[in-house]
């Protein structure tokens, strides 16, 4: 190629990309340092921002809001994930079927996912309302005072992981589904004709195979996991009494009520690094469990 | 055989714990209000009432919020298209120097939640004196990694002689990339459409924080503020709910084909 052709091809790419690369930069890449450079800083957004270099940092480490934050966020994720991901292993393999009627099911486990995370927390807050909601009058139908779901403090965090378990399910199921349909059929069936149990047959062979899609889907999962807002916002508002408080929700409230921006940035930021260490980690402990071919 | 049953019937338990409470929210939405304040009153609607539909469209701006959910997802939409196809065709068929290191620049940049850079994003907007418009809903949300990469993958399918005919007829590059290679990922778009647009419709970190007043607010930050000012009005919550997820139902059930195949190439992603 002839280095005139090479720099009009460069001229050419220029002019592709610049769509897409002037508003990555304006607005994902920018905002993502000037969170590090607002994370030094006091500033209320209406005077001036002042340096305060890790002061921000130092408070948060004495922040007794903030650990109970991280700690129910942690207690969301222990919740949510292992019950996400072996229901949707269920439905997966239940749907992983060449009979009538499959692509039916599959779009009603289908259905919650495309729908909003506020109509969906809307209708749960509704499910489960203490005063007249379905779960309690169901669960007095078979002798159960029902607790008092997100207006207990016990049971804020477990009504919101109950909600997002049933919206998220069929997202897992979908993309299991999709690694179980790749696994060869003639293995299944050789170990089937050797007397191999169906519990057998999981363990030894759909499982390793389908290691690829289970670590994919939890790597995904985690990252969702850990900002968590949107269902905490509409069903509890970090209530009863901060009982059901995550991250995100404790960003945006320092940030847009009490205009902290300085101590919100420095939140996002311990929020970005867990992100980071935990996918690290997990690209690092995957070589311990997930075969590939 | 019976393995077959204890299959179906698994999965009916299944669904029916999926369809029922949409269909608990359709009830409640269609029952009056004499009846959801008696707790004694049956549990569907008797008599069925579009109430709480009236209530909903007259006492909260409901057409307005649903109408900017709608403009800001279609126009979404379009610009994501717009630069994912014009980035993805530069990647897959054009060479320059540095492009390597520039994907994977663009694939980093898929690491980035919203909910870390908001409130930056937020100040960039203030000093940009885009707090509460259209522009400033829109533009954060103009650009897509995933987009990028999906449509790339479906350029590198298509073979590279397809170009090389079309230069020697005398096209360049523009013509190239919208007359020959577009139309030939369609699928592809379409598929990455359908999500662009639910993913816009059913925002609401975003749209919480920058939209201010009513003329900008989206349908979800409507909805989620519907029950701070109707209380315990369950009916015409309900109503609000089952409006607000009735259009992505429809565009689901139509483009089930594309939603499922975008899932499963996520999945392959990894």
């Amino acid at each position: 190629m002839s280095a005139q052709r090479r720099w009009r091809n460069a001229g050419v790419a220029a002019i592709f990309l610049a769509p897409s690369l002037v508003t990555l930069l304006a607005f994902w890449i920018g905002p993502m340092i000037g969170t590090v450079w607002v994370s030094f800083q006091d500033w209320n957004l209406i005077g001036v921002p002042s340096f305060v270099g890790l002061d921000n940092y130092a408070e948060l480490a004495k922040d007794a809001d903030f650990h109970a934050a991280l700690l129910h966020t942690l207690l969301y994720l222990a919740g949510y994930l292992p019950l996400v991901l072996i229901l949707g292993l269920a439905v997966a393999l239940l749907l992983n079927a060449k009979l009538p009627a499959m692509t039916l099911y599959r779009a009603m486990f289908f259905l919650p996912v495309v729908s909003s995370w506020v109509a969906i927390s809307l209708l749960w807050k509704w499910l489960l309302n203490p005063a007249g909601g379905l779960v309690d009058k169901a669960l007095g139908l078979v002798g159960i005072d029902g607790p008092g779901w997100w207006t207990d403090p016990t049971w804020a965090m477990p009504s919101v992981v109950l909600a997002s378990v049933w919206k998220d399910v069929g997202f897992v199921a979908v993309i299991l589904l999709a690694g179980l349909q790749a696994i060869p059929k003639d293995l299944l069936e050789a170990a089937d004709l050797d007397g191999a149990s169906a519990w057998r047959r999981l363990r030894s062979i759909t499982l390793p195979l389908l290691s690829p899609s289970l670590f994919f889907v939890t790597v995904i999962s985690l990252i969702n996991g850990f900002q968590v807002f949107d269902q905490v916002w509409v069903m509890t508002g970090g209530g009863p009494g901060g009982a059901s408080s995550v991250v995100v929700e404790q960003i945006v409230r320092y940030a847009f009520s009490y205009g902290r921006v300085g101590y919100a940035s420095a939140m996002s930021i311990v929020l970005f690094a867990i992100i980071l260490v935990v996918t690290v980690a997990q690209l690092r402990l995957q070589r311990r469990w997930v075969q590939y071919d | 055989m019976t393995r077959k049953i204890l299959r179906y019937a698994l999965l009916t338990l299944g669904a029916v714990a999926m369809i029922g409470p949409f269909l608990w929210m359709l009830a409640t939405s269609l029952t009056g209000d004499a009846q959801m304040s008696n707790a004694d009153a049956a549990l569907l609607p008797d008599p069925v009432t579009t109430d709480p539909y009236a209530r909903l469209a007259s006492a909260f701006p409901f057409w307005r919020f649903a109408a900017n959910s709608l403009g800001v997802a279609i126009v979404s939409t379009l610009l994501q298209l717009f630069t994912s196809a014009t980035a993805a065709y530069a990647f897959s068929r054009l060479r320059f120097k540095g492009s390597n290191a520039l994907f994977v620049l663009y694939l980093a940049t898929m690491m980035i939640p919203m909910q870390v850079i908001i409130v930056p994003l937020f100040i960039e907007m203030r000093s940009l004196g885009l707090v509460d418009t259209y522009a400033g809903l829109l533009l954060p949300t103009a650009v897509s990694s995933f987009g990028v990469f999906m449509l790339r993958q479906a350029f590198m399918a298509l073979p590279k002689e397809l170009d090389e005919a079309a230069y020697v007829d005398g096209a360049g590059p523009f013509r190239v990339f919208w007359r020959v290679l577009l139309p030939l990922v369609g699928p592809a778009l379409a598929t990455f459409a359908v999500f662009a647009f639910m993913a816009s419709w059913n925002a609401f970190l975003w749209p919480l924080v920058i939209a201010q007043t009513e003329a900008h607010t989206t349908l979800p930050v409507g909805l989620s503020l519907l029950l701070g000012r109707y209380g315990p009005a369950w009916n015409v919550v309900m109503a609000g709910s089952t409006a607000s997820i009735l259009p992505i139902l429809v565009l689901y059930v139509f483009a089930q084909r594309y939603v499922v195949r975008g899932i499963a190439f996520t999945g392959m992603k990894g």
